[in-house]
């Protein structure tokens, strides 16, 4: 609410401003993914804290006896994809919360979307090839 | 981005000190906001050296003594003074608060008032709302319906129905909790606020209503609703002991609920 000379004056009425570009119809998709993805986070990270742990200082040969089981596989992938899936919902409201301008705020979610995206697809092809 | 120091005009400064008449023994001072649009010059906190032995038992009480008897140039919004009229809202002791509800011996150390948060000041203590009531006036807070009204008598609810309206028809609208909201300080253009919401929670759960659909229609948007992250600074702060976030809450589990 600064006071800039270079801003353009602002005669619109408050309740047009209020009103602003109506209901976009969504968001809740957004905000039950990130509570869902949340959930399965938790038995997820434990899980692989706990097999982390367990790992550590073994061969590398054992470690992947340890992913080729199918069960380990699917709990790797889909820990992979609720957790970037978790990170890029999360990081979007970031953005979102504190970056007004619309155009900066469009290139920072690309950007945000093409990092997280691109890190979530080489941890996957790091599980597949240690899985398969 | 979001800006994390003031603007150069906007520092507040150390203002004038008002001493206590001689004689008095319960002293307590009074850090007071103050900016005055017309001097051209910062906001600044004035200190108000208040004798408690001559002072009614509320911050209101102490506003009140302070304009009549020492400084008429301080500027507040106030009426009832028995917290329903929701006018004095302000900034407490680093809480909001309705300033008629608040006793000065809650206060710990100097009593510090400043508006409420990242609102406008139109001066002093007198923040400017317009944009908190565009938004309630947005929501459409009253009865919409198409079955007309029997001609003979009001339209009725149960004791059951009735009672879900209960912790909303309190609220007061004094802002309190919208202006304690971090999500409201930085997107308060598009976010709705809590007082909004509940207010718009209000009418989606009376029985009475026949637009709930709508209702929630206007509401399902990543900014007017989502931007709620339940902090719950909202109803910490209410001082009407209201629940802004479990209303918001709800309307999130009925978007759910109807989407299946």
């Amino acid at each position: 609410m600064t006071e800039k000379s270079a801003s353009p004056a602002i005669m619109r009425s408050m309740l047009g401003r209020a009103r602003g570009l109506g209901s976009a119809r969504s968001g809740l998709h957004h905000w039950w993914g990130q509570r869902l993805t949340a959930f399965a986070l938790v038995p997820l990270v434990l899980w692989f804290i706990y097999s982390a742990i367990r790992l550590s200082g073994m061969k590398r040969g054992d470690v992947i006896n340890w992913a080729v089981d199918p069960v380990v596989g699917t709990l790797l992938v889909a820990l992979v994809l609720a957790l970037f899936h978790h990170m890029r919902l999360g990081l979007q409201v970031v953005i979102e919360d504190y970056i007004h301008d619309e155009r900066p705020r469009l290139v920072w979610l690309l950007v945000m979307n093409g990092v997280t995206g691109l890190l979530g697809l080489a941890a996957l092809v790091a599980v597949i090839k240690l899985a398969i | 981005m979001a800006t994390f120091t003031l603007p150069a005009n906007s520092r507040i400064q150390i203002g004038k000190t008002y001493k206590a008449p001689k004689g008095a023994k319960r002293v307590r001072n009074f850090k007071i906001y103050r900016w005055n649009p017309d001097d051209g010059a910062n906001p600044s906190t004035d200190t108000y050296e208040v004798d408690l032995d001559a002072c009614g038992p509320m911050v209101l009480d102490a506003l009140i003594k302070i304009k009549n008897e020492v400084d008429t140039t301080l500027t507040f919004r106030r009426s009832c003074r028995e917290g329903i009229c929701g006018s004095c809202a302000m900034n407490i002791d680093g809480t909001n608060t309705l300033a008629c509800l608040k006793p000065i011996a809650e206060c710990k150390g100097d009593v510090r008032i400043s508006p409420l948060p990242h609102m406008p000041v139109v001066k002093d203590l007198v923040p400017d709302l317009s944009q908190a009531y565009a938004q309630l006036r947005s929501i459409e807070p009253w009865l919409q319906s198409d079955t007309p009204a029997p001609p003979d008598g009001e339209r009725l609810q149960s004791k059951e129905e009735r009672a879900e309206l209960d912790g909303m028809w309190e609220c007061i609208l004094c802002f309190c909790c919208t202006t304690a909201c971090p999500s409201y300080w930085w997107n308060g253009d598009k976010y709705l606020g809590p007082a909004v919401l509940l207010a718009a929670y209000r009418w989606i759960a009376d029985s009475r209503d026949e637009r709930t659909g709508e209702r929630l229609d206007a509401l399902q948007d990543p900014f007017k609703l989502y931007r709620c992250h339940t902090i719950m600074n909202c109803t910490q702060t209410c001082p009407k002991g209201l629940n802004p976030a479990k209303a918001i809450s709800q309307i999130k589990t009925l978007m759910l609920e109807r989407a299946g």
